[in-house]
């Protein structure tokens, strides 16, 4: 594929609003992951709950699609200038030439669960309870259109925990299409009861932290978050230093519907197609930040695949420990800290994990290394088997007129 | 490798998939749409896919049923058997399947929080998509996405820009089931309906027609015939009716589809000979 360039990006998660706080957290080997309070549920488990979500007001004119998940989109969307960018941005190309393509799993469900908890005596949800603007997948992509003033197409992708990575590739085709000139990718998911006591309902969920490739590793910690890129065409103001979505891939496991092959061969196809559409060979990644969801079967498939394809020598990690597993927006999450560690030549240690699995062959970080990295690789896997990797590399020279 | 193009965006319908209430299959579908016989609504009836393994064809529920039916008749009408490896499937559905949502939030209102695993699973927007793949054993790339009443349209967006950057056939499934209350009060919808078309950048013997997608502004295009149109505007997947009722009557022409508040998806439609 022709790169694209990520003239604007940023994320919010447990470990900080924005780049600056983000990149010390990451440095610092800060986590973000703490014992379970949230709303009323028990369960023994950590999670990476983002501060101060209860105090952000979302703008009167958008106060029907008032939720925690859209006051974290809201507060991410002001970190960094994001939203000033894509309004330039607007200026300069025209709304509708601008799409909106987002992921989430859970949308505003926890909106959702609290009407239940009052529900009426006929069992009516209460009045005050706006389906279209919360519960709603696309509720989302809704608000974030609105937020931003944009007028072009729209969607939101929901395929479980790989959804904020297939925007990235949904962004490019639309591109190609030449139904836009740029968009605003990104994903949001926020806490909600059902991934809490779900997970927990298929004993996917750590007590602790999570360790994600630790020999003792017992599952994940849930958390939220909400990254997003401003994609474009590269252009004059798009020189070295820029970084680049240069491939993509995504495949089934069409194996199971919350297990991961065990040899991980969606994953591999994945991978194998990203790589094939950024015109690389896999000697060429430097760095993998691994889906790595501390569960004992994901990070088994995963390391298989990444080995199949790599061997044992590129560096790998999961962020997970850190930010915990933000679901449908860690694709986004996961995409902004690879452009972290390609700008800033940080490779970012795993948090948590103190003995790394022996048969897992891979050349796993527990610490932060500082290389100039250039091209790296992040994967992204979700529930029914939905896989999705993305190269992203950055530019070291004058690019190349079309 | 993907291009950029100015081209408009377009594919050939190679087959076609529908159900509905009162329509069993796209036959029957393009009898009613083209007054061949009166419009008798009826529960639609989604059969237990036989192509999944008896475990997990026991988990699926009726959205996934509705789903993977619509877009099994599209293969076999396209002449492709349930055998076809390596179709790229793009899943369009305004949300997952209500009847789950509803038993984990009663559930999580209740003191004990019991959720079925397997429920949980199944709760997520990409079922139809997991349970597609592991059916037809295929790993190609699939993705589930919505834009609530314009699910349809954003779908078809993305399997034409897909096959278009591809050069190879797309999958689009459609699909919609009604909640239970009290969510349905919130949401209502006149049932369930879904409808599959498979996209081909090539021309083929036997396709239905061309279709060339657009952005606009107009509104959208109602049916003329009250009981359709009651359908069409009461289950976002029949959104597509004005496309299947053109494709049906062999006729050139432009169907204006509900997509975004503000945005239509004009799709121009030509018979193939």
């Amino acid at each position: 594929m022709k790169p694209l360039a990520l003239t604007h990006y940023t994320a919010t998660s447990a470990i900080g609003r924005g780049l600056g706080e983000t990149l010390a957290a990451l440095r610092a080997g800060r986590g973000g992951l703490a014992p379970c309070t949230f709303e009323t549920a028990v369960l023994e488990t950590c999670i990476g709950e983002v501060p101060g979500l209860d105090a952000v007001r979302v703008p009167a004119p958008l106060a029907r699609f008032d939720c925690r998940n859209h006051r974290l989109a809201l507060l991410a969307l002001e970190q960094d200038g994001f939203g000033e960018a894509v309004r330039r941005c607007a200026a300069r190309l025209g709304p509708a030439r601008i799409g909106v393509l987002l992921g989430t799993s859970t949308s505003g469900m926890l909106e959702t669960e609290l009407a239940y908890r009052h529900r009426a005596p006929d069992g009516a949800l209460p009045a005050s309870f706006d389906y279209a603007a919360t519960h709603n997948p696309y509720a989302l992509g809704d608000f974030v259109r609105r937020a931003l003033a944009l007028e072009g197409p729209a969607a939101v992708i929901s395929t479980a925990c790989s959804s904020s990575a297939k925007v990235f590739a949904a962004a490019v085709r639309l591109m190609a299409a030449g139904l836009i000139d740029a968009a605003v990718v990104g994903g949001v998911d926020s806490l909600c009861l059902t991934t809490l006591y779900g997970f927990s309902a298929l004993q996917l969920v750590a007590r602790g932290p999570c360790r994600p490739f630790d020999l003792a590793r017992d599952g994940i910690s849930i958390g939220e978050g909400a990254a997003f890129a401003l994609l474009e065409r590269p252009g004059p103001d798009t020189g070295p230093g820029t970084i680049t979505l240069t491939g993509f891939g995504e495949s089934s496991d069409a194996y199971h519907m919350s297990s991961p092959h065990p040899d991980g061969l969606g994953a591999q196809a994945a991978m194998r197609q990203a790589l094939a559409c950024a015109g690389l060979e896999p000697g060429q990644i430097e760095y993998i930040n691994l889906h790595g969801t501390g569960t004992p079967s994901n990070d088994s498939a995963e390391a298989r695949a990444v080995a199949a394809l790599f061997g044992a020598a590129v560096p790998v990690s999961s962020t997970k420990g850190a930010t915990g597993h933000t679901l449908g927006a860690a694709g986004a999450l996961e995409a902004v800290i690879c452009a972290l560690a390609l700008r800033h030549g940080l490779l970012p240690g795993g948090l948590n994990t103190t003995a790394v699995d022996p048969g897992l062959e891979l050349a796993y970080l527990t610490g932060n290394r500082a290389a100039p990295v250039t091209r790296v690789l992040s994967n992204s896997f979700g529930f029914g088997g939905s896989n999705c990797s993305l190269v992203l590399e950055r530019r070291t020279e004058e690019p190349a007129h079309d | 490798m993907i291009e950029r193009e100015t081209m408009t965006p377009g594919a050939y319908v190679r087959g076609i998939g529908v159900l509905g209430p009162g329509i069993a299959d796209w036959p029957s579908a393009a009898a009613l749409l083209k007054g061949e016989r009166p419009y008798a609504p009826a529960p639609t009836e989604a059969p237990p896919p036989a192509a999944l393994p008896a475990a997990e064809r026991r988990r699926t529920g009726a959205t996934v049923r509705l789903a993977l039916a619509a877009g099994l008749e599209a293969l076999a009408d396209a002449g492709l058997d349930a055998g076809a490896r390596a179709l790229a499937t793009v899943f369009a559905s305004s949300s997952g399947d209500g009847a789950i949502c509803h038993e984990i939030c009663s559930a999580l209102a209740s003191p004990e929080r019991q959720i079925s695993p397997t429920r949980f699973h199944n709760s997520v927007h990409n079922a139809a998509s997991g349970y597609w793949s592991i059916a037809l054993r295929d790993m190609a790339p699939s993705t589930a996405l919505s834009a609530y009443d314009g699910s349809f349209a954003a779908g078809l967006i993305e399997a034409l820009a897909q096959s278009g950057a591809s050069g190879a056939p797309v999958l689009l499934i459609a699909y919609d089931t009604d909640y239970p209350e009290p969510l349905r009060a919130k949401r209502p919808m006149a049932g369930s309906f879904a409808a599959a078309l498979l996209l081909d950048p090539r021309s083929s013997a036997g396709a239905h027609a061309r279709l060339e997608v657009r952005l606009a502004r107009d509104a959208a295009d109602p049916l003329p015939e009250a009981p359709l149109e009651a359908l069409r505007a009461g289950i976002p997947a029949a959104r597509s009716l004005p496309l299947l009722k053109l494709i049906s009557r062999r006729d050139s022409g432009c169907a204006l589809l509900d997509y975004l508040e503000d945005l239509r998806l004009a799709v121009n439609v030509s018979p193939c000979p």
